[in-house]
């Protein structure tokens, strides 16, 4: 299943640069997976010692906020988008 | 010469330039500005203080930026107004507002942006932008224009009417979004990486809520240089009330006060966007984002970035959170115009509301000097109080119809 990942300024370098990459899965965590496989560097970046995404690190997919859906196990399909995001503060 | 040695990430401690950047590249924590403290003690002084301008830049030697002021419109220096009559309603003691409705675009959001185009233009940006709920938006519109700088303001689309016409008025570009507050944020995020803009709550947001510190400078030399017994702060992404009580605490470490300050801090949501507040309730320290529902647009921010520091500064300090209906906004807001003659938006609302309850709870107490912070104008937010706000009477042009409405015998005092 190829979605998109939409990769933060930070993180560009470890995939060569691009804004966007193409990574197979069926779940945030698999794409994740995927992502460290093909660009090894993601996975220390997104997730904590515990094995849990950083707290500053938002993931979205198809524009919805994962902590509404169902964290890393949350479902994706072919051709969505899952951005990366870090947290902004402000208003 | 701003006395800053670098940046420095607030997870995890790793140290950057000074540069347009605000997460830290490891862990995505928030960059914070690190201080030459020893220099700042060295170069300032009360009686410096008191001899610079009637605005934040009195406070140069404590902000992040060499162009002092490079844009300034006079934000800050407001009033901190003795409230007995809203004291003596709530059952407390000795109570300031601190109303930063007075400022050039009625909210405390001209502090920060004076700091953020100041340091951006610094940096070398053409154009100021940023994601606003309102407020920030009248101020990055209104700065930018007089700095000379093109401006895009990004707000939702369903915006209080006030804030958008504040913001349009000024000739920048105003992009309305089809979507909430967070959603404008991201996009603004993505933006950021785009354009060689300055959106000064993103990309230079580490200086811009550097700005917040003003409030804790001026509160304290306003009340000799001592500092309250306990603050209330509303909470939207959580800096206000993080950077307002660091403000404090670097008072001390340059000197300026002559006692570690003993502060408690509490924080201020809105029932319909209280994520920081219901981890507080909840004794979680997990802040799950919301969907938020509020009259109180300015602080509906359902994913608060700074939400962790918040958090953190009210449970050391032992102060306390609440999440206050929109009824009691709104009453609030009646209330604050009604005792003290401050009209302060929905914001303010929760904001007094908020120290109701804690009043009430007895987190704050009557033997305690409190202040409290109302951010911004209540003309902003006008439909709010509609309909609990209106004539008492509509008369004829005649002396009889004035009794008729005013009886002569109701009319001793």
């Amino acid at each position: 299943m190829a979605v998109t990942v939409r990769i933060p300024t930070q993180l560009r370098e470890l995939a060569g640069g691009a804004s966007e990459v193409s990574a197979d899965g069926d779940t945030v965590a698999s794409v994740l997976a995927g992502l460290e496989t093909a660009h090894p560097g993601f996975k220390e970046r997104l997730f904590d010692d515990g094995g849990q995404l950083r707290r500053f690190v938002n993931v979205f997919v198809a524009d919805e906020d994962i902590r509404f859906l169902d964290g890393v196990d949350t479902p994706v399909t072919e051709g969505q988008t899952v951005s990366i995001v870090p947290a902004v503060a402000g208003g | 010469m701003a006395h800053v040695h670098g940046l420095r990430c607030r997870e995890c401690g790793r140290e950057y330039d000074i540069a347009p950047i605000f997460t830290c590249e490891w862990c995505f924590g928030p960059l914070e500005v690190a201080y030459d403290y020893e220099a700042i003690a060295a170069a300032t002084s009360r009686e410096k203080i008191a001899a610079g301008p009637l605005s934040i830049w009195r406070y140069a030697d404590l902000l992040p930026t060499d162009r002092n002021p490079a844009v300034d419109l006079g934000a800050g220096f407001t009033p901190l107004v003795r409230a007995d009559r809203l004291a003596a309603e709530l059952g407390l003691g000795e109570l300031w507002v601190k109303n930063d409705t007075v400022n050039p675009t009625n909210s405390f959001k001209d502090r920060v942006t004076s700091v953020a185009l100041s340091k951006a233009l610094e940096f070398g940006f053409k154009v100021a932008a940023c994601a606003s709920t309102g407020n920030l938006a009248n101020a990055v519109a209104a700065h930018a224009a007089h700095a000379g700088l093109r401006s895009f303001v990004f707000i939702p689309a369903d915006l209080e009417q006030g804030k958008v016409v504040a913001t349009a008025v000024y000739g920048g570009n105003v992009v309305a979004i089809d979507g909430n507050y967070d959603a404008v944020n991201r996009l603004c995020a993505e933006l950021a990486g785009t354009y060689p803009w300055a959106f000064v709550n993103v990309n230079v947001r580490t200086y811009y809520a550097e700005g917040s510190k003003t409030l804790a400078f001026e509160t304290a030399e306003q009340l000799g240089w001592e500092v309250p017994d306990h603050i209330v702060v509303p909470i939207a992404s959580g800096s206000l009330l993080t950077k307002i009580r660091k403000g404090f605490d670097e008072l001390f470490t340059v000197g300026l006060l002559d006692a570690e300050p003993q502060l408690r801090v509490s924080g201020a949501q809105a029932a319909g966007c209280s994520p920081v507040a219901t981890a507080w309730l909840e004794e979680s320290d997990t802040i799950k984002p919301v969907k938020p529902d509020t009259i109180a647009k300015s602080l509906a921010i359902g994913n608060p970035a700074d939400g962790y520091f918040a958090l953190d500064a009210v449970r050391q300090t032992g102060g306390g959170l609440a999440a206050v209906s929109d009824e009691e906004v709104v009453d609030a807001m009646l209330l604050l115009a009604r005792t003290e003659g401050i009209f302060a938006e929905t914001a303010g609302g929760v904001t007094i509301a908020t120290l109701k309850r804690l009043a009430q709870e007895g987190i704050v107490r009557p033997d305690e000097r409190v202040v409290v912070y109302v951010t911004g104008h209540g003309l902003k937010t006008l439909d709010a109080v509609v309909g609990r706000a209106e004539p008492t009477a509509v008369i004829a042009p005649t002396l009889d119809a004035f009794h008729e409405a005013f009886p002569p015998d109701t009319m001793q005092d």
